[in-house]
């Protein structure tokens, strides 16, 4: 399959890239790691008349502490995420995350921020970054704006990016203290979406009480989805085993999932009932340890 | 418009004239003429047309022969040397680890990424590191097989059996 013609570009700094996306409008899309843009372009789901690529703009991959925050750059590759130290020493959510997202050659290419950017509820990372509390950095010639990540997705390949904007970094507050995340998505073979995922975060303090709860929900909504009724069940109590069934039972209730060749509702329901407990306890377990 | 590209492919540099639209596994079959690189499913689910770019496994039916411009690539052609087979390629051959040959260029090139970044994989990381190639053949165990008896044969431990499995 090939798809329609269109002019591509490949700018060496951020600004030549705004000033392309300037001058044409709405036709361009920018090229990240290209996984999911190209396919559907072959599939002539997408025809855009110009291509960006930022692959050659330096500066724009890297994982670091600083200020307080973990900072991730858009282009970074997610295999750069599953090889990482300080992610496999600090934030196990995205060595679960990745090892499960698509396969090794597409995590060779494919971007965090181009998952992101894509706003596709299936992905995975939305509901990591929702569990994490993240925002996301936003680069145009105007300069640079902060979108947390609750307001980030509109819709179905819509996100808060604007025509002339690029993601550039997604930031997500440090881990501290008894900190604990986890991700698991069920999925029918490797590199499918998920039937269901989800992603959890916890905080504890030190009589071992929830201080902070994330919870985010993988494909079982229009959009990524915050499971908030079950983080609020969460913080400032013991998670007791009744408790985290009880947060598991109310993500199964609030999420909308419809059915599709992957399961009909009461299964994927009865997924996130199961996913949300085990990643609850998983968390708490890292949360104990960390 | 044409846009005229460098790819060193197996060492040699040679540079085209591509539509930006053209896939870089149709640049590699169609205008360089090395046809060991396979395109399955198109839909970068079989693993059918891996290949490395900058020593790295990707999926070049999902890659534009653009983006690949000034990069080095190596594709089954470039396995073997004047001193014979590679490992992988004798591991396959001696463990019977293909019958239609259709995925195996693709197999072996993502295995040569994947005995790069880990020397001595259990059969659990072998199975998974092959999770992004599809064989309609074999069952995977002699491809497991054959991924074993390369590693063995690279890092120069004691050589696995080759006989053949019966299931």
């Amino acid at each position: 399959m090939i798809a329609e013609p269109f002019n591509y570009d490949a700018p060496s700094t951020l600004d030549e890239a705004f000033a392309m996306l300037e001058a044409h409008g709405d036709e361009a899309k920018i090229l990240a790691g290209g996984h999911s843009l190209i396919p559907m372009m072959k599939l002539r789901f997408s025809s855009p008349t110009h291509l960006i690529d930022i692959n050659r703009i330096p500066g724009l991959a890297y994982i670091k502490e600083e200020d307080g925050y973990l900072k991730i750059g858009a282009m970074t590759r997610e295999v750069d995420l599953e090889d990482s130290d300080l992610i496999a020493r600090k934030y196990h959510i995205f060595k679960d995350a990745t090892h499960l997202i698509a396969d090794p050659q597409v995590r060779n290419f494919g971007t965090i921020g181009g998952n992101l950017a894509h706003g596709d509820a299936a992905n995975d990372h939305p509901a990591v970054m929702l569990a994490l509390g993240a925002e996301v950095e936003i680069s145009s010639k105007e300069g640079k704006r902060t979108v947390p990540i609750d307001e980030f997705f509109f819709g179905f390949y819509t996100t808060a990016v604007q025509p002339g904007e690029i993601l550039t970094e997604i930031r997500i507050p440090a881990a501290s203290g008894k900190y604990g995340s986890a991700y698991y998505k069920v999925e029918r073979k490797a590199g499918d979406y998920a039937a269901a995922g989800v992603a959890a975060m916890v905080q504890l303090d030190g009589n071992g009480n929830c201080v902070k709860a994330g919870i985010g929900l993988t494909n079982v909504n229009p959009l990524p989805m915050r499971a908030s009724r079950s983080e609020e069940a969460l913080v400032g109590n013991q998670p007791t085993d009744d408790l985290i069934e009880l947060a598991a039972r109310y993500a199964s209730e609030d999420c909308n999932p419809s059915e599709d060749l992957r399961g009909d509702e009461e299964y994927k329901r009865h997924l996130v009932k199961v996913i949300t407990k085990r990643m609850l306890k998983l968390a708490i377990e890292r949360a104990q340890n960390a | 418009m044409k846009k005229s590209i460098t790819l060193t492919v197996n060492g040699t540099a040679h540079t085209i004239e591509v539509e930006p639209r053209t896939l870089l596994v149709h640049a590699i079959r169609e205008i360089l003429n090395l046809t060991g690189t396979h395109v399955g499913c198109d839909t970068s689910s079989c693993g059918a047309c891996t290949i490395l770019i900058e020593g790295k496994s990707a999926k070049s039916c999902t890659v534009l022969a653009v983006q690949a411009n000034g990069k080095s690539i190596t594709t089954v052609e470039g396995l073997a040397t004047a001193e014979g087979l590679h490992a992988l390629q004798e591991g396959f051959h001696l463990n019977h680890a293909l019958h239609c040959g259709f995925c195996t260029p693709g197999m072996m090139l993502r295995a040569v990424e994947l005995l790069e970044k880990n020397p001595n994989p259990s059969e659990e990381e072998i199975r998974w590191g092959i999770s992004g190639n599809l064989c309609r053949c074999t069952g995977y165990n002699n491809i497991v097989k054959a991924i074993q008896y390369a590693s063995a044969k690279m890092e120069g431990r004691e050589l696995p059996s080759t006989e053949p499995e019966f299931v």
